[in-house]
């Protein structure tokens, strides 16, 4: 049987595959990029802000944002030397958060807490549990964790399960508003 | 007389509201929600709040400072 004669295949056509109709929400969806302290404040009043509206709200935590979700015991974090040595030198966890300007050794946060007790103002770890208290999902980023050498033991307990950027913007194209901090 | 109070003197943005949207919650459609507070946004907030909740303000006082809500679970 010469190649000519073979019998041509016949390709069934595939039935369409229908997407899920999801029904369109109300709310917002932050990505928490920084882990700057004025950063980390807005998305965490934003969030409870948010919840407190009624609306949908999920935060999305990668790349530096991600440091601020982490348990506050844990001092050192990753695997190998340059991941241990980015934990070293930018203390992880929400209360060791820097000013982006300011800071001055520290100097700048502590003058910030002094000033926000003073004015009634919670801090973002307060915020924090209020939001998680309120129904805020967070979720972290999967490609951060990796880099970072975090584990889902090094986050905080109430963190989501971790995700990719589809999944955020499945949640933008969904309805919810994306909001980057 | 308010079912439940709320007295967010001397909080701020956004305790005032992130309060009010825990009390609001314990009470029954129908009842009201007595919100105290001196952050001076909160006038707006307020009327923010109720407009985007569905829980309409049926009250709305200020007394040097304090400002007080009332508010209907919808």
């Amino acid at each position: 049987m010469t190649v000519a004669e073979a019998p041509v295949p016949v390709i069934e056509p595939e039935p369409a595959v229908e997407a899920e109709p999801e029904t369109r929400q109300q709310g917002i969806a932050i990505i928490c990029y920084s882990g700057e302290l004025e950063k980390t404040w807005a998305a965490m009043i934003l969030a409870s802000t948010s919840a407190s509206l009624g609306m949908t709200t999920k935060v999305f935590v990668t790349f530096w944002g991600l440091q601020t979700f982490v348990r506050d015991g844990r001092r050192v974090t990753g695997q190998n030397w340059m991941q241990k040595m980015l934990s070293i030198m930018s203390r992880p966890g929400i209360k060791h958060r820097k000013l982006s300007k300011m800071n001055f050794l520290g100097m700048g946060p502590w003058m910030m807490f002094k000033l926000a007790k003073q004015y009634g103002v919670s801090s973002p770890a307060e915020l924090l549990e209020v939001a998680e208290m309120m129904g805020v999902e967070f979720v972290p980023c999967q490609m951060t964790m990796d880099m970072f050498g975090l584990t889902r033991e090094d986050l905080l307990p109430g963190m989501g399960e971790p995700v990719g950027a589809a999944s955020y913007l499945a949640d933008v194209a969904n309805g919810l508003s994306p909001i980057f901090i | 007389m308010a079912n439940i109070q709320v007295d967010a003197r001397g909080l701020n943005c956004p305790m005032p509201i992130v309060k009010t949207a825990q009390a609001i919650k314990t009470v029954a459609s129908g009842d009201t929600v007595e919100v105290l507070a001196t952050d001076a946004g909160s006038v707006k907030d307020f009327a923010a709040w109720a407009k985007t909740t569905g829980n309409p303000m049926v009250e709305q006082t200020t007394d040097g400072g304090v400002f007080r809500f009332v508010l209907r679970k919808k």
